[in-house]
């Protein structure tokens, strides 16, 4: 047993390792000027320019600027669209109404469509609503979605059915029942929807790509690209750092919530 | 479709009020311009002009995606690249999970360290690798030069160049594979493991004819999430490494609706290849539909 638990270790040890290699080898030239990233052979440890490469991208390529307009985005949509979804599974679940099984199928099916399917269509209705270079056009179009509202629908039907008949003998309206029964209840799916839609929202590139053509509203992720192509000979120090500081809110939020996410998902899949 | 025993309040009106913010949000921006692509489809439009043509012209954006060598390399290039990255990111995916899953010291740390990509961007997932792969800086050249003195020119070559998106993409999509996969594993009903392992089955036989069948539910559902991601979202890896070349080697179905959209101008032809993806995603949501379900009441 002890052979085969040391195997286990070296091969979880050495997984590890190549999964996390590209970010190590970016963190250590993130700190190096060109003239050590060039040098043969290079070096492969923290260089003289940690702080000079981030406070370069930071203000100089604007990453500051960027990561700012993204966390905006990013917070806006995971906020809304939780409590659009929470509204809308509410609705699903727990009232009686007609039309329920189409409004059902209506929102299911928008799950083949993602947004850059439609890229041309809606790069022009939302230009010509006006929202070009615009938080709105950001942040408006993803309030919604199949997922959240099915995430919730999920979980409100493992809330036993004693807690709503309650309700209704007791003579709790549905808004206060959702607020102080269902919302405490439903954390879980509360934190997996956080971590899913706001790294989902912070990772997004095509659609900013497109819509936003001004540098003031513009996302990190594309702030990256721009500094691929930005330079004429690219320095390769700054375009790591600014791998680096793109990645680490994504990777903040995941770290702290990424349990909720599992166990929010364990629970749905059981229920196939 | 399924039982509606908690459907207890009795208000119609509140309850499309509360659906009211969905159900404007979904038509106004997933179901208008879903149909609008549809429509544009037929249509050859032509902004490059102050006045924008419109003509009408049927199918023929249809047959330029189908006949034109040019759109015909798309095709096949999408096909090959995203059977690479799904099949891949499968196969990685589930190893590394059965890895983490292993029950020994340090197993939550262990977990982490294998499933922090699926925060990773493809953008930043595309400018890392870019260096890693470029010819003279990066570590990739720099210890196959060391070993074998070679030092190729990574995207200069078209099969390299392919290699190297395929690469990245599946870096990029390990992680939520593995989160995936592991909260099913943790999910399976330890009896029949249990049983198997009484009857004497060997950690393989266990593994390929009990555990692997128990998982083929998850299997489906990250074959449909990761084809749409290979569809979709590596759009910025490709955009950051490759533009799509070189010699159009990487130039997949999204990439292309990206330049005739937006650099070319040429709606009609983005739109019909939008359609062309829309009718793939959803041939495989009807798979996973279809075979994804029947296996999945293993639970109880």
């Amino acid at each position: 047993m002890r052979l085969s638990n040391l195997w286990v270790h070296l091969l979880l040890i050495l997984a590890s390792l190549v999964v996390a290699f590209p970010l190590l080898v970016a963190f250590v030239f993130s700190t190096q000027t060109p003239a050590e990233i060039f040098r043969y052979p290079p070096k492969f440890w923290i260089g003289s320019a940690l702080w000079d490469n981030y406070a370069r991208v930071w203000t100089e390529f604007n990453l500051g600027l960027y990561m700012k307009n993204s966390a905006i985005v990013a917070v806006a949509v995971t906020v809304g669209k939780t409590a659009i979804s929470f509204l809308a599974a509410l609705a699903l679940v727990y009232f009686r109404m007609p039309l329920k099984g189409a409004v059902f199928w209506f929102i299911l099916l928008t799950l083949m469509m993602p947004t850059e399917i439609m890229i041309v269509a809606l790069f022009e209705l939302v230009s010509g609503i006006g929202w070009a270079n615009s938080y709105a056009a950001l942040i408006v179009p993803f309030l919604a979605s199949a997922t959240g509202t099915f995430l919730f629908r999920q979980q409100f039907r493992q809330i036993p059915r004693s807690l709503v008949d309650a309700a209704l003998i007791d003579g709790v309206g549905p808004l206060r029942f959702a607020w102080s029964v269902l919302l405490p209840m439903s954390m879980n799916t509360v934190a997996a929807m956080a971590v899913i839609e706001f790294v989902y929202m912070w990772n997004q590139y095509l659609w900013p790509l497109v819509i936003i053509r001004e540098g003031e509203r513009q996302v990190v992720q594309v702030g990256l690209r721009m500094l691929t192509s930005g330079q004429d000979a690219t320095n390769w120090g700054l375009v790591m750092a600014g791998a680096v500081v793109a990645l680490l809110p994504a990777l903040v939020v995941f770290l702290l919530l990424q349990e909720q996410l599992g166990r929010g998902f364990a629970l749905s899949e059981e229920k196939g | 479709m399924e039982r509606d025993d908690r459907a207890v309040f009795r208000r119609p009106v509140m309850a499309w009020a509360l659906l009211l913010p969905t159900l404007v949000i979904l038509s106004l921006f997933l179901y208008y311009p879903t149909i609008q692509t549809f429509l544009l489809s037929f249509y050859q439009v032509n902004f490059a002009l102050i006045f924008a043509d419109k003509i009408f012209v049927g199918l023929e954006n249809y047959k330029t995606v189908f006949t034109d060598p040019v759109y015909r390399r798309v095709l096949l290039n999408t096909l090959l690249f995203s059977g690479s990255v799904v099949a891949l990111s499968l196969v990685t995916g589930l190893a590394l999970a059965v890895l983490a899953n292993q029950k020994v010291r340090g197993a939550r740390v262990y977990r982490l360290l294998l499933i922090w990509p699926y925060a990773l961007s493809p953008a930043v997932a595309g400018v890392i690798f870019l260096f890693l792969f470029n010819p003279q800086a990066g570590v990739v050249n720099y210890v196959l030069g060391e070993v074998f003195g070679v030092r190729p020119d990574w995207l200069t070559d078209p099969r390299l160049a392919f290699l190297v998106v395929v690469l990245t993409a599946v870096w990029k999509n390990v992680g939520y594979n593995v989160v995936f996969y592991l909260a099913a594993l943790q999910n399976l009903p330890g009896e029949v493991l249990e049983a198997a392992l009484v009857d004497g089955a060997t950690p393989w036989q266990r593994f390929f004819r009990i555990t692997l069948p128990l998982l083929s539910p998850m299997t489906f559902f990250l074959l449909v999430m990761n084809s749409i991601y290979a569809f979709f979202d590596t759009f910025a890896i490709i955009d950051l490494i490759t533009r799509g070349g070189p010699n159009g080697a990487t130039n997949t179905l999204i990439y292309s609706i990206y330049r005739d959209g937006f650099e070319f101008f040429n709606t009609g032809m983005a739109a019909a290849q939008s359609v062309v993806l829309f009718v793939g995603v959803v041939l495989l949501t009807m798979v996973q539909f279809r075979f994804g379900e029947r296996r999945v009441h293993y639970g109880g």
